[in-house]
């Protein structure tokens, strides 16, 4: 086969009559705007998954009063009895666990500095709080054990109320007061970011860190029947232990404490976050699945298109063909001509619907404020697409091109 | 001549055209042999073959019957792609209605063939001028078809079919679309071509471009009428 003829013969018929070949790309640049768009939606829905991941750790129970129901969200949390400091030692001491912390949350809290006030929540919580949540600070330093027990009137700050309280700079080592009590700021927590996607998740960087007595003696205030109450216990799992197994087996502890009759309604309810970004990543895999799905009928539709004009062209050049023949070139020759054209439509389609799809990319992660990823592989996925739709809708034309009889082209009017 | 192996030869040829039920024999079982270095000039009224048989001997059509043999090879053993590269390398065509392809240049028109070939063509750009400056249009390589007047569009034409140095140049009616002045230039340039060796078959209606020819072949109802290689045969034996 003569690869030269067919290039420029290819490109002679594309440009030859640009409106017509802009056209009959249309179907393909739509194709590949949507796989790029689609691809890159799903590749930035990952990656947040697999940044919330390594952000939790995998290994993360959260335990929370009150009964799940299906859909996975928290009934009468507020009403059921909590937790209190009692139940945090018990399960310190199960051989599953590395590490448990329990916490207390106070929302709505006013904060005052010396610049500026900023409402908030607190969070009260153990010395183990920064390990369990792989939550170090970055700035300062953490509270201890001792400051714990002590009930010492220091705290850590989020980056964001870091920033909104002291606009000007350092925090670290200044005093703030928050519902008036004083606190000493002694160091700053590592940005975790938005938890959920789209926007619409929690800024968890908008938070104050306390010791947990501290939080309870003097700020949320105790329980009326649980004393020393926790409203929150996070357990890190041991390295090598199932993590499921022992979701089990803590329900099965908190079952006794709580006193639960056998067969009755959990009344505290144990979330698995890796669980739960496992579900996660399974329903944006399914999510770019569709997206894949309607980005392949939409080039599919395109290559449909594609192929009707390479009909049409055939038809319209058969006496060129028989000239072809007449002058030597072989059947493979003019396949190539046609295949040649249908592929360079498509993947000049390609491209063009390449730039159009990292523009729409670019507009949706300004709107959603989500990450989007524009990976080589998806570049090298979208224009092999679109060569492939080439090749397989270019050869039916193409083939027939090629095995026109020579005397019965020429002749063709 | 006699004794060499004919470069062309038909033995029974026929070609049927079959259009519903009704059947049109345009070759009725001809037999004829061309030799190398022979001017034929093929005659005949409209409908009688000539076209029929200008394409069986271009490779372009198979015949319904009969055989041909191109330089010894049977045409019947041989496949779509053997024909094509005995189109390309021994046959040049020459048609009507030029057949230029319009979006390329003289120059890329002339070159067409030559990129085409399978055998090793050489410097196919300079032996695409060599062969606009044979048929004199050496300043006018980079015009369109569109741009040439309609002898120069078939000088054009004829530099295509000589630029793979065809042994045989076939021409259906070449000027038939051309007045008389613009004829006689063609037909020189043809005989000029004999004078070198390459074997020319010319379909024409009109006496005097046949008159340019060495043989002429007169054809009625797809049958051959007069032959006048034949006659002069005749006419060579009744003198003995
Ligand atoms: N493709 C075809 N299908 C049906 N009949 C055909 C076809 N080609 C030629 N014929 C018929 O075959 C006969 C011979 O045609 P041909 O073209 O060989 O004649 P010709 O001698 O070249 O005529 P002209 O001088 O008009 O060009 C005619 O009767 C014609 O109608
Ligand atoms: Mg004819």
């Amino acid at each position: 086969m003569k690869v030269g003829v067919a290039v420029t013969s290819a490109a002679e018929a594309l440009f030859s009559n640009p409106m017509r070949s802009l056209l009959t790309m249309l179907g393909i640049i739509i194709g590949v705007a949507s796989v790029m768009v689609m691809m890159s939606i799903g590749e930035g829905a990952k990656a947040q998954i697999e940044a919330q991941i390594s952000s939790v750790g995998t290994n993360v129970l959260s335990m929370q009063p009150g009964s799940m129901n299906r859909g996975g969200r928290n009934q009468g949390g507020g009403s059921a009895r909590p937790f209190n400091e009692a139940d945090v030692s018990a399960i310190a001491e199960q051989p599953y666990v590395e590490s448990v912390t329990g916490t207390l949350s106070g929302q709505g809290v006013n904060a005052v500095s010396e610049e500026t006030n900023w409402v908030t929540s607190i969070q009260g919580a153990t010395a183990e709080y920064f390990e369990v949540n792989n939550w170090p600070a970055v700035e300062g330093r953490e509270f201890t054990q001792q400051e714990v027990q002590g009930g010492a009137a220091v705290a850590l700050l989020g980056k964001t109320t870091a920033t909104s309280l002291f606009p000007s700079g350092d925090a670290v080592g200044q005093r703030i007061r928050v519902n008036g009590v004083p606190i000493e700021i002694i160091g700053i927590l590592e940005a975790k970011g938005q938890s959920g996607g789209g926007g619409m998740g929690r800024d968890r960087d908008d938070m104050i860190l306390a010791p947990l007595s501290m939080v309870r003696n003097r700020i949320t205030g105790g329980n009326r029947w649980v004393s020393r109450h926790v409203s929150n216990i996070q357990v890190l799992v041991q390295d090598g232990y199932d993590v499921m197994e022992a979701q089990d087996e803590l329900a099965t502890l908190m079952r006794e404490r709580r006193r639960v009759e056998p067969g009755a309604q959990d009344n505290f309810s144990v979330i698995n976050f890796a669980d739960m970004i496992k579900q996660r990543a399974a329903v944006a895999e399914n999510m770019s699945m569709l997206l894949a799905f309607t980005a392949a009928v939409s080039l599919i539709v395109g290559g449909v298109g594609v192929m009707n004009i390479m009909l049409v062209s055939v038809t319209e050049r058969t006496r060129e063909i028989g000239l072809r023949m007449a002058i030597g070139a072989r059947g493979a020759d003019i396949l190539l001509q046609f295949l040649v054209e249908a592929v360079v439509l498509c993947t000049l389609g390609g491209l063009i619907g390449m730039a159009i799809g990292w523009g729409g990319v670019y507009a949706y992660a300004q709107i959603a404020q989500a990450p989007m990823l524009v990976s080589p592989v998806i570049v090298a996925t979208a224009l092999g697409a679109a060569a492939s739709v080439g090749l397989i809708f270019g050869f039916f034309p193409a083939r027939r091109a090629a095995q026109l009889d020579p005397i019965q082209a020429l002749r063709y009017d | 001549m006699t004794g060499t192996r004919p470069l062309i030869s038909c033995r029974g040829l026929t070609k049927v055209y079959r259009m519903g039920d009704q059947e049109v024999r345009a070759l009725d079982g001809v037999d004829l042999d061309i030799h190398e270095g022979e001017f034929v000039a093929i005659m005949g009224p409209s409908g009688s073959g000539k076209s029929s048989l200008m394409n069986l001997i271009g490779a372009l059509d198979r015949p319904t019957s009969g055989e041909m043999w191109i330089n010894g090879r049977a045409l019947s053993e041989m496949s779509r792609d053997e024909l094509a590269d005995l189109r390309n390398e021994t046959l040049g065509f020459v048609f009507q209605q030029f057949n230029l392809l319009a979006r390329q240049d003289a120059f890329q028109n002339v070159r067409l063939p030559l990129r085409y070939a399978r055998k090793e063509a050489g410097d196919i750009d300079a032996r695409a001028k060599e062969c606009l400056e044979l048929v004199g249009l050496g300043t006018r390589m980079d015009h369109r078809p569109m741009q040439l007047s309609g002898g120069q569009q078939q000088r054009v034409a004829i530099a295509r079919a000589l630029s793979n140095r065809p042994r045989i140049l076939l021409a259906d009616e070449p000027t038939g679309a051309l007045d008389t002045k613009t004829t006689a230039e063609i037909m020189h340039l043809m005989q000029e071509l004999n004078r070198q060796g390459i074997t020319i078959v010319v379909i024409t209606h009109e006496t005097e471009v046949a008159g340019y020819a060495k043989r002429q072949i007169h054809f009625r109802d797809g049958k051959i009428e007069i032959d006048t290689a034949h006659t002069d045969l005749k006419r060579a034996s009744g003198d003995h």
